[in-house]
C-alpha cells in the first residue's frame, strides 16, 4: 500500500499544481480586467462630470468685429464678476509677463496730496489710514527739504513677506506685494519688519464696515477692509488688470508719477500720459531707490528733488497740519 | 540623580519626617480655597476685559501703526525669559553634579512650566485675529521666525512638564500611602499618577535614564526658545533691533529674570509652607552667588549691546540712544539698569546681603526691572522709524498702554499664579526622596554645607 501511495502522490500534486496555476492565472486576468474596468469607468465618469460641469458653465453671446454672433464663457468677458475663489487665485497669481515699476519725480511734488485722497477713497480708508502718504523730508539742516510720496516699495527682497507666518502677504510674479486679509492673523510682524513703515493695521472696524457688508473680497483692491488685519498699498492691482494706471498715479495733478512695465522698459506719466523709456528716465535724472543699503530691492524708484518747479517754503505745511 | 533610591536603603525615620514635613502643605484648606477663588474671580474679570478687546479690536490698546508692538509683546518676551530658569537649575547645574539644587529644582521646573505655558497664551492676546490661530498650522511658512518660536516654545513646555512630572512619580508613590484625611479625589489622582510605582530598582533605572535624556534635550531647546524670541526682533532691519548679539543678550537676561523669580518663589514656599528645614539660608546664599554670576554676564552683554553702537552713533542708533540715555525713556532706562543690574551686582558682593530677606528684596527689584527692560527693548525704537511719522493723529505718535491692555497683561500673571498654586499645592514642592537621599537631614543641617 505504501508503495502505491508513493507512486500516485506526484500525479496528484501535478494536478493540484495545474489547478493552482490556472487559479492564479484566472485571478491575475480577473484582476487586470477588473482594474481596467474600474479605471475605465472612472475615466468615463470623470469625462461625464467634466462635460456636465462644462454645460453648467455660463455662456454669453458676443458680437465679434466681423459681425458674427459667438458664444463665449462668461468669465472671459469683461464685466463678469468673478467669485471669491477666482479673485483669490488670480490675485495670488498676478499678471503674467509684467514687472511693474513706479518712478516718483521728487522735483515735481508740491504736496497736493491728491494721490493720498484717491487712494483712500478707492480702498475705503480714513484720512489718517495710509497706503500712500506724502512726507516732508529733510536729511540735515544744510540739505534741501522736499516732499516725498511714499507708497509700499514693493521690494523684490521684501522683509515683510519673509517674516509672515501664514503666507498672508506674498510676492507675485508681476512684482507686486499683496496682503490677503482673509488669511492674515494680525500678528503685525510684517509691520515690524518693514523699514519704510509702509503698512497699516485696521485697529478698529474699517471706515466702510457697514457699507461693504456682503461684498466679495477682492484681494487686488483689499476691499472690504477687515478689522484686525493688515492693509497696504497694492500698486492698484485691480486697475492694472484693467490696463489702467494706479489710482494715485492718475490722480496726481503735478506729473510726479510714472508707472509701467520694466520688461517693456516703458513708464507712463500719470498726469501727462506721456510714455518714456524707464531706463533713460532713471539714467538722465539720477534715479535711486530708498534705503538701497538695506538690500530690499524696491520696485519704486525716485528722481532727486533737484531743479524743483516750485518754492518749497511756500508749499510747506504748518507744523499743526502734520497732526490730524 | 543617583540610581539607588531603594526605599529600604533610606533611613526610614528620615524619610518619614521629610515626607510628613513636605506633604504637610499638600492639602485643601480654607486659605487655599480663598486664594484660588480670588485668583479665578480676578481672572474672570480680566477675561471680561479681554472680551472688550475681542469685540472692538486692538483699538482699545495704546498700539497704533508706528508702535505696533507694545506691552503684550514685551510681556511675551518676559514670560519666555523667566521660563528659562528651569533649564538653568535642573540641567546646567544638575548635570555638572551640583547637589544643593535638589530641594529647589522642582520649584524651578514649576516656574518653567507655568511661564512657558502662559507665554503661548500671551502672544494670542496680541493677535488681531486670534480666531485664525489655526492658520499658523494650516498655512505655516517655515521661514518665519514665528513658526520657529511656536515650535520651540511648545517643545520646551512639554519637556519642562515631563521634567517636572517624571521625578515626581516616586514622590507621588511615597505620598500615596501618607495622605490620610485628604479629599478622596486627590488620593485617586495620586493613585493614577503614581503608575503603580513600587520603588523597584529597575523602575529607578528607567526613570533616571529618561530624566537624563530630558535634561540633555532641554538645554538646546531652552537656548532655542529665547534665541528665537530675540530673532523676532533681530531679523528686522530696524535700528535698535538689528543686532547680532540679540540671542545671547536675551538668553543672559533671561537667566537674571528667571533666577530672581526662583528666589522669590523659594522665599515664599519656605515661609508659607514651613520648609525652612529644607530650603535653608545656605540655598539662598548659593542662589545669591548664582544671581551675581548671571547678572555679571548680563552686564557684559549690556555693555556690548549699548556701548559699541553708542560709540559710533550712527544716525538712527543715535536717535534711539538719545531717547534712552537722555530722552523720554531716560528715567526708565537708568532706573532699570541701576536697580535691576548694577546695584544688585554691587550689593551681592556683601555676605550680609546674601541672606533670605535682603535677597528677596533685591530679587523683587530685579524681577520688576526685567519686565520693564523687555518693554524698553520692544517699544522706544518703534517711535523712531527710518521715515518720519507725519499726518497722523497725535495719539499715534507716542505709545501709552491703556488700562485694558494692562488688565489683560495682568491676566497672564494671574494664570501663572494659578498654575504655580495648583502644582505646588496638590503635589510636593520639594522632591522627598531625592532630598532624603542627598543627605538632607530633617533636623536642620544639611550634610553638604561644609
Amino acid at each position: 500500500m505504501g508503495e502505491k501511495k508513493k507512486r500516485i502522490e506526484p500525479e496528484i500534486t501535478g494536478i493540484q499544481e495545474i489547478i493552482e496555476a490556472s487559479r492564479r492565472d484566472f485571478l491575475k486576468k480577473a484582476g487586470i480586467s477588473g482594474a481596467v474596468f474600474i479605471s475605465g469607468a472612472a475615466a468615463v465618469f470623470a469625462g461625464y462630470r467634466h462635460e456636465k460641469s462644462k454645460s453648467k458653465e455660463k455662456y454669453v453671446q458676443v458680437l465679434t468685429t466681423d459681425n458674427k454672433l459667438v458664444k463665449v464663457p462668461a468669465d472671459q468677458v469683461e464685466g463678469y464678476t468673478p467669485g471669491l475663489k477666482q479673485l483669490q487665485e488670480r490675485g495670488r497669481d498676478g499678471i503674467k509677463g509684467k514687472k511693474w515699476v513706479m518712478v516718483i519725480d521728487l522735483s515735481k511734488c508740491r504736496n497736493a496730496r491728491k494721490c493720498v485722497e484717491a487712494c483712500q477713497s478707492a480702498h475705503h480708508l480714513r484720512p489718517y489710514e495710509y497706503h500712500i502718504n506724502t512726507l516732508v523730508m529733510q536729511e540735515s539742516a544744510n540739505t534741501p527739504a522736499y516732499f516725498m510720496p511714499k507708497p509700499c516699495q514693493h521690494c523684490d527682497n521684501p522683509p515683510c513677506v519673509s517674516v509672515c507666518p501664514v503666507d498672508a502677504t506674498f510676492k507675485r510674479q508681476d512684482g507686486v506685494v499683496l496682503i490677503d486679509n482673509e488669511r492674515c492673523i494680525g500678528c503685525r510682524f510684517c509691520m515690524a519688519a518693514c523699514p519704510y513703515s509702509a503698512r497699516m493695521f485696521l485697529w478698529e472696524d474699517p471706515r466702510d464696515a457697514e457699507a461693504d457688508k456682503g461684498n466679495e473680497y477682492n484681494i487686488e483692491l483689499n476691499v472690504p477692509q477687515k478689522k484686525g488685519t493688515i492693509s497696504k498699498c497694492l500698486f492698484s492691482s485691480d486697475r492694472l488688470r484693467e490696463n489702467k494706471l494706479p489710482y494715485c498715479v492718475s490722480a496726481c495733478p503735478n506729473g510726479v508719477y510714472y508707472f509701467g512695465d520694466e520688461n517693456e522698459d516703458a513708464v507712463t506719466n500719470g498726469t501727462t500720459k506721456e510714455t518714456v523709456r524707464f531706463s533713460e528716465l532713471l539714467k538722465n535724472n539720477g534715479g535711486y531707490r530708498l534705503m538701497a543699503e538695506l538690500g530690499t530691492k524696491p520696485r519704486v524708484y525716485y528722481l532727486p528733488p533737484k531743479n524743483r518747479i516750485f518754492d518749497f517754503e511756500k508749499e510747506k505745511p504748518a507744523d499743526k497740519d502734520f497732526i490730524i | 540623580m543617583n540610581s539607588q533610591y531603594n526605599i529600604p536603603g533610606l533611613e526610614q525615620e528620615k524619610l518619614e519626617t521629610a515626607a510628613a514635613d513636605i506633604l504637610m502643605p499638600v492639602r485643601i484648606n480654607r486659605s487655599f480655597i480663598l486664594w484660588i477663588g480670588f485668583l479665578f474671580i480676578a481672572l474672570a474679570f480680566c477675561l471680561f476685559v479681554y472680551s472688550i478687546q475681542l469685540r472692538k479690536g486692538l483699538i482699545v490698546t495704546g498700539l497704533r501703526d508706528y508702535t505696533s508692538w507694545g506691552m503684550y509683546i514685551a510681556n511675551f518676551v518676559f514670560f519666555v525669559a523667566t521660563s528659562l530658569v528651569g533649564m538653568l537649575i535642573s540641567s546646567v547645574l544638575g548635570l555638572i553634579g551640583i547637589k544643593w539644587i535638589v530641594p529647589i529644582a522642582r520649584i524651578a521646573e514649576i516656574i518653567a512650566v507655568a511661564f512657558a505655558a502662559i507665554a503661548g497664551l500671551v502672544i494670542v492676546s496680541d493677535m488681531g485675529r486670534p480666531e485664525r490661530l489655526a492658520n499658523v498650522f494650516l498655512y505655516g511658512r517655515v521661514q518665519s521666525p514665528i513658526l520657529w518660536d511656536v515650535t520651540v516654545v511648545t517643545t520646551y513646555f512639554v519637556l519642562s512638564l515631563l521634567l517636572w512630572f517624571l521625578p515626581l512619580i516616586p514622590d507621588i508613590a511615597v505620598a500615596r500611602t501618607r495622605l490620610a484625611n485628604r479629599p478622596a479625589f486627590l488620593i485617586r489622582i495620586y493613585e493614577i499618577l503614581s503608575f503603580k510605582w513600587v520603588h523597584h530598582e529597575e523602575q529607578y533605572k528607567i526613570l533616571n535614564q529618561a530624566v537624563r535624556i530630558l535634561l540633555l534635550l532641554i538645554i538646546p531647546t531652552a537656548l532655542a526658545i529665547h534665541t528665537v524670541t530675540s530673532w523676532l526682533f533681530a531679523v528686522t532691519p530696524r535700528a535698535g533691533w538689528d543686532s547680532t548679539i540679540f540671542g545671547p543678550y536675551f538668553v543672559s537676561g533671561a537667566f537674571v529674570a528667571g533666577t530672581s523669580a526662583l528666589i522669590i518663589a523659594m522665599f515664599f514656599f519656605r515661609t508659607n509652607y514651613r520648609l525652612q528645614k529644607y530650603i535653608t539660608e545656605f540655598h539662598f546664599e548659593r542662589m545669591a552667588r548664582l544671581l551675581f554670576l548671571v547678572s555679571v554676564v548680563y552686564l557684559y552683554f549690556n555693555l556690548n549691546e549699548f556701548l559699541v553702537p553708542a560709540y559710533k552713533m550712527k544716525k538712527f542708533d543715535a536717535i534711539h540712544f538719545q531717547e534712552l540715555f537722555s530722552g523720554d525713556f531716560a528715567l526708565l532706562f537708568w532706573g532699570i539698569q541701576l536697580t535691576g543690574l548694577v546695584l544688585p551686582i554691587i550689593l551681592l558682593l556683601f555676605r550680609k546681603i546674601r541672606k533670605p530677606i535682603p535677597l528677596l528684596v533685591i530679587s523683587i527689584f530685579i524681577f520688576a526691572a526685567s519686565w520693564l527692560k523687555r518693554f524698553l527693548i520692544v517699544v522706544p525704537l518703534q517711535g523712531h522709524p527710518y521715515l518720519p511719522i507725519q499726518y497722523v493723529p497725535s495719539a499715534w505718535i507716542v505709545y501709552k498702554p491703556t488700562l485694558i491692555e494692562s488688565t489683560i497683561t495682568l491676566a497672564s500673571f494671574i494664570l501663572v499664579l494659578i498654575i504655580i498654586t495648583l502644582l505646588s499645592k496638590l503635589f510636593p514642592v520639594i522632591p522627598i526622596l531625592e532630598t532624603v537621599r542627598e543627605g538632607s537631614s530633617p533636623n536642620g543641617s544639611l550634610k553638604h554645607i561644609r
